[in-house]
């Protein structure tokens, strides 16, 4: 009927797919194969799967795993006891207000809290553990990832309960399950895509946290998003980089596929 | 029933104290004149003058909103257009490939959209600075002004359109007296939620900044790493103040336009 319409919207916007979506893909996948005096090689993957590369994607994969699983854990109640709650959406709200607070700010709060004379110590000294070094430290880092992680987890399995029908929890109470098998029987299962889809908004960005990585860990944590900056901006080494985001990109593909609710 | 209601709300309030409390423990220590973030020593607004005196600063604040504020409008117009294209296609695959496409940039790391953007200027011969940091912002924006026009434009009946059409309006009166009115909502949404990705970004405006040009983000990230400097808790403090408004604004932005046309009830 109207053909031509469609062709006027389309070509902006296709464009601007084309120029920024496919073509950036396209370059990283073409320049993993050079190396960095511009020679083509299949050498930057061989180096990948050298020990360095691979434990290197091990742990970032292991960080990822840890800050997600607390994640979750934490998040999991706090959204099921907010559905409770009179206020709800005023809740909700301060909840995600925190995330409107620049990331990087949140990081640089956490290095006077965990410094050596900050509040953490201050709680560990009257505990009387006595003064630790927290900052630069595994802990901090999956601590002040979990932070900045959690209302993205919230989110997500808050909405999955809200469109969870009461009357099936009613039912399974009914008929004599205890709450703790309704839980796991009933709301767990049916709110499964909403912990799907935190989990996948907390994994992804936690395999790439370079600056995170950067302040809080030291140079102690090194993620694969912590690797592909050094490669580009500080050696220069693009190849190595592209080599080491086009895994990052395989491995969120899979994510992507794993935790895709259907639908 | 009533201890488990108590220990349900304990555990509501010790998620809300970890929240807040570095926020509000940053805010706290702007006033310290003792200069760290331990030992308050007296109340002070040295660091504030210090903010205001900075002319550097200054202009790096207003670089950030001149960004935020041509990407998120740029964004917008490009989303808007986006979203039309993709609803008025009729294969069902091509739509759902497209709207996968779409979706790439939301859900890609921040490193590789960075990255990739880096190595495309690079190619095109756009010089690192203010141009490739405004492209990048309109491009990562785009996707996410598309995600919110395009339910409102689903919600539209199409007998709307046909009404108009026989009626006599031509496409454009179509279009601009009754397609833009009835999605206007979910542009303001969109345009709200670029600007604030554009505020918030770090990471992909650290890839392709360049040197000489700054954003607020990469600034605060460039100090950060020297170590603690109290202006930066009164800078985040101004910042927080800041953001608060804006949620408010958009939350009542969000419920005018949300009232005439009965949405805010769906969709959550």
């Amino acid at each position: 009927m109207q053909s031509r319409t469609r062709n006027i919207y389309l070509i902006p916007y296709v464009l601007w797919i084309v120029l920024f979506v496919i073509a950036p893909i396209v370059l990283v996948v073409y320049y993993s194969f050079f190396d960095i005096e511009g020679h083509f090689t299949l050498l930057n993957y061989k180096k990948f799967f050298t020990p360095v590369y691979l434990r290197m994607t091990l742990s970032s994969f292991w960080y990822a795993f840890l800050i997600t699983v607390f994640c979750l854990l934490l998040a999991y109640p706090t959204a099921l006891l907010l559905t409770k709650t009179k206020h709800k959406q005023l809740w909700l709200l301060l909840i995600i207000l925190p995330t409107w607070v620049n990331l990087l700010l949140k990081a640089y709060a956490f290095l006077g809290i965990f410094g050596a004379f900050g509040p953490a110590n201050a709680l560990l000294e009257t505990l009387g553990i006595g003064q630790k070094q927290l900052l630069f430290t595994d802990f901090s880092f999956v601590f002040t990832s979990v932070y900045i992680f959690i209302p993205f987890m919230i989110l997500p399995i808050f909405n999955s309960l809200e469109e969870l029908s009461p009357s099936f929890v009613d039912a399974a109470r009914d008929l004599g399950a205890s709450p703790w098998t309704t839980f796991r029987r009933v709301i767990f299962p049916l709110t499964l895509d909403g912990v799907k889809s935190g989990c996948q908004a907390v994994f992804i960005p936690a395999l790439s946290l370079f600056m995170l990585a950067r302040l809080i860990a030291g140079n102690r944590v090194i993620t694969l998003g912590t690797a592909i900056e050094e490669h580009f901006l500080v050696t220069q080494d693009w190849g190595m980089g592209s080599t080491i985001a086009v895994f990052l990109i395989i491995a969120m593909a899979i994510i992507m596929i794993l935790t895709g609710s259907r639908r | 029933m009533r201890a488990k209601r108590k220990l349900a709300n304990v555990y509501l309030i010790v998620i809300f104290v970890i929240l807040y409390a570095p926020i509000f423990y940053l805010m706290y220590y702007s006033f310290n004149s003792g200069g760290s973030m331990h030992d308050f020593k007296g109340f002070t607004l040295e660091w504030y003058k210090e903010v205001f005196h900075d002319t550097r600063l200054f202009i790096i604040v207003l670089n950030t909103l001149v960004i935020a504020l041509l990407s998120a409008a740029i964004s917008t117009i490009l989303g808007v257009i986006g979203a039309l294209a993709i609803q008025m296609l009729r294969k069902r695959q091509v739509k759902n490939s497209l709207l996968t496409l779409n979706n790439v940039l939301i859900v890609s790391p921040d490193v590789i959209i960075g990255a990739s953007f880096l190595i495309l200027f690079t190619i095109m011969g756009i010089k690192l600075g203010f141009i490739s940091v405004l492209l990048s912002h309109i491009a990562f924006s785009v996707p996410i002004v598309v995600i919110m026009v395009l339910p409102k434009l689903q919600e539209m009946s199409p007998t709307l359109v046909d009404a108009a059409r026989d009626l006599g309006a031509n496409r454009w009166q179509v279009l601009s007296k009754v397609v833009l009115p009835f999605i206007t909502p979910g542009i303001f949404a969109g345009f709200f939620m670029a600007l604030t990705y554009s505020l918030d970004d770090f990471a992909v405006t650290f890839f392709v900044t360049g040197n000489g040009f700054s954003t607020l983000s990469v600034e605060i990230y460039s100090r950060a790493r020297q170590g603690i400097s109290l202006s930066i808790n009164a800078l985040s403090t101004l910042i927080f103040l800041f953001t608060i408004m804006l949620v408010v604004g958009y939350y009542f932005v969000n419920k005018k336009t949300g009232k005439s046309n009965g949405m805010g009830v769906r969709g959550r």
